[in-house]
């Protein structure tokens, strides 16, 4: 077993090594390293062929068409596009866009950067369980919005919203609909046209790819218009100019023809692990699930472990790699905002911990992990001054603390 | 984040971890912070009749830096007199431990759990003292 044993797979995962096989073979000067916009030679027409077959598999997952497909440098560059490209371009139209709070933050920034420039945001709070009220935001919804952006699966708590759902209700009101897929593709079916996605925000590291490499599709019928963000050669139909990164491409578009092709069998086996540690975690008293347990991706687990500490937690649990709240804000002091959008006690977010179990997890780790976190929290526990007041029958929401 | 090795010392063998009785008129508890704000901190002193701090206890809801800060501080107090232990400062302990200054609070938690026993422990005293006077 390599330790620290990594359950951290929606922070990011290792490139699969059949990607990475692919890849090193369009860098060196034996391989196709020219560049695919050099219409002039073989090179450039070498690395445009290996694009297009990438461009074709990533269509293939979402079941899209591949002139629908923009290469990004990743799901946040997707977001980032998607939200303010269609701002811009459909400003004329309407100023009012609709999310959710417990959109990753590459979605939400871009809300209040598009707040600066003018528009009106409506942040949606989801229910306890992490699901959007579908009537909450159909009433959410005006004659001046234009723009609806929910994400597919959430980060941190893994639940997958209604995709389906909210693009019928977009497409009857004549509204762009977003998702960003990042932590999705490749874990839940995903089809563009059965569930009338506009736009979708795609990711290749978080599914055994390589980082700095994403897309987003575009609609084409109905047609979604963008203005561009970045500026230059025109490439990508001049949506996203800058040279393609060819070995990138071939990495993201080879993860997503495996995904596509091992996504069945692979949900069901991380779905085991992941209710195997489930199982191992459960019977510890006074810890709770975060977020729906039935409407949920395969891998994710997030539990708050009442009375301990998040950051202590993780910091005894060395042998394992896991995230406290969300990897982009555990730098911070503040509980994870996902968590505190469900409605749960601050106490409760500051001790949560996000197991996410992926491709190279084996049983012999979820056990280790579940043992291991039995004696940390139990030991961490011992240190506790709440843990005892609860033994003590202390009602901790009585105390007058002297906060600071 | 890198912790220093002291902090990882006293997280992985924390001292005198504990708890003494509350109703005790030689003990002194002072709890500090909220468990909303991550960390919450009880500290206990043992005061004997020269005014000097014997022995000291403590209880901590928090990171590891917190941890280490409260577990210092117990045994840094211990054989010190009341108005000793009261002009421990923050710096001292911060500096100590090495803390990196997003986890200067913490050291700040523990000076206000070190004053806050001392006080419970002499109202405590005044208390028994106003008591005598009155009998």
């Amino acid at each position: 077993m390599r330790r620290p044993i990594y359950l951290d797979y929606s922070a990011t995962t290792p490139v699969d090594p059949r990607v990475a096989e692919k890849m090193w073979r369009y860098l060196t000067p034996d391989g196709e390293f020219g560049n695919p916009a050099s219409r002039s030679h073989q090179y450039g027409w070498r690395a445009e062929e290996a694009v297009e077959a990438a461009r074709a598999q990533v269509a293939a997952l979402i079941n899209a068409d591949p002139r629908e497909i923009v290469w990004t440098s990743g799901a946040t560059e997707s977001d980032n596009l998607a939200l303010k490209g269609a701002a811009h371009f459909y400003g004329k139209k309407g100023r009012h866009i609709v999310t959710c709070k417990t959109e990753h933050k590459a979605v939400l920034d871009t809300c209040r950067q598009l707040e600066r420039e003018g528009l009106e945001v409506t942040y949606l709070d989801p229910e306890p369980n992490g699901l959007l009220d579908l009537r909450k935001l159909e009433a959410a919804i005006r004659p001046d919005t234009i723009l609806v952006s929910i994400m597919h699966v959430n980060n941190e708590i893994g639940v997958i919203q209604d995709i389906a759902a909210i693009g019928r209700l977009t497409r009857a009101r004549g509204v762009i609909f977003h998702s960003d897929a990042a932590q999705s593709a490749g874990k839940a079916p995903i089809d563009v046209e059965a569930m009338n996605v506009d736009l979708l925000s795609l990711s290749a590291h978080k599914i055994y790819g390589p980082k700095g490499v994403g897309a987003l599709y575009v609609r084409r019928k109905p047609r979604v218009r963008l203005e561009a963000q970045m500026h230059g050669g025109g490439h990508e139909r001049g949506l996203r100019s800058g040279t393609l990164a060819t070995h990138q491409c071939v990495g993201m578009g080879e993860a997503f023809r495996i995904a596509q092709a091992e996504m069945a069998a692979e949900s069901e086996r991380i779905r085991g692990l992941r209710d195997r540690l489930l199982k191992g975690l459960n019977d510890i008293p006074e810890v709770y699930v975060n977020g729906d347990l039935e409407h949920r991706v395969a891998g994710n687990l997030n539990m708050s472990f009442n009375f301990v500490e998040g950051e202590s937690l993780i910091m005894a649990l060395k042998d394992i790699a896991v995230s406290s709240g969300s990897a982009c804000t555990s730098a911070s002091l503040e509980p994870s905002y996902v968590l505190r959008a469900l409605g749960r006690a601050d106490e409760l977010a500051h001790s949560s911990i996000r197991f996410t179990v992926g491709r190279f997890t084996t049983p012999e780790e979820i056990d280790y992990t579940a043992q291991l976190m039995r004696a940390k929290v139990a030991k961490l526990r011992e240190l506790s001054p709440l843990w005892e007041m609860h033994q003590d029958g202390v009602d901790l929401g009585k105390v007058q603390w002297a906060g600071h | 984040m890198a912790y220093s090795d002291k902090v990882l010392d006293h997280y992985e063998n924390p001292r005198n971890v504990g708890a003494f009785d509350k109703s005790d008129p030689h003990v002194g508890t002072g709890m500090v912070g909220a468990p909303a704000c991550g960390d919450v901190m009880r500290l206990q002193i043992k005061v004997n009749d020269q005014g000097v701090i014997e022995d000291a206890r403590f209880k901590t809801y928090g990171c590891g830096s917190a941890i280490a800060s409260s577990s210092l501080l117990t045994e840094w107090v211990k054989g010190k007199t009341l108005d000793e232990a009261g002009r421990i400062k923050n710096t001292q302990i911060a500096e100590e431990l090495a803390l990196p200054p997003v986890k200067i609070h913490c050291s700040v938690l523990a000076e206000d759990a070190i004053k806050s026993a001392i006080a419970d422990y002499q109202a405590k005293a005044g208390a028994k003292a106003a008591k005598a006077d009155a009998a």
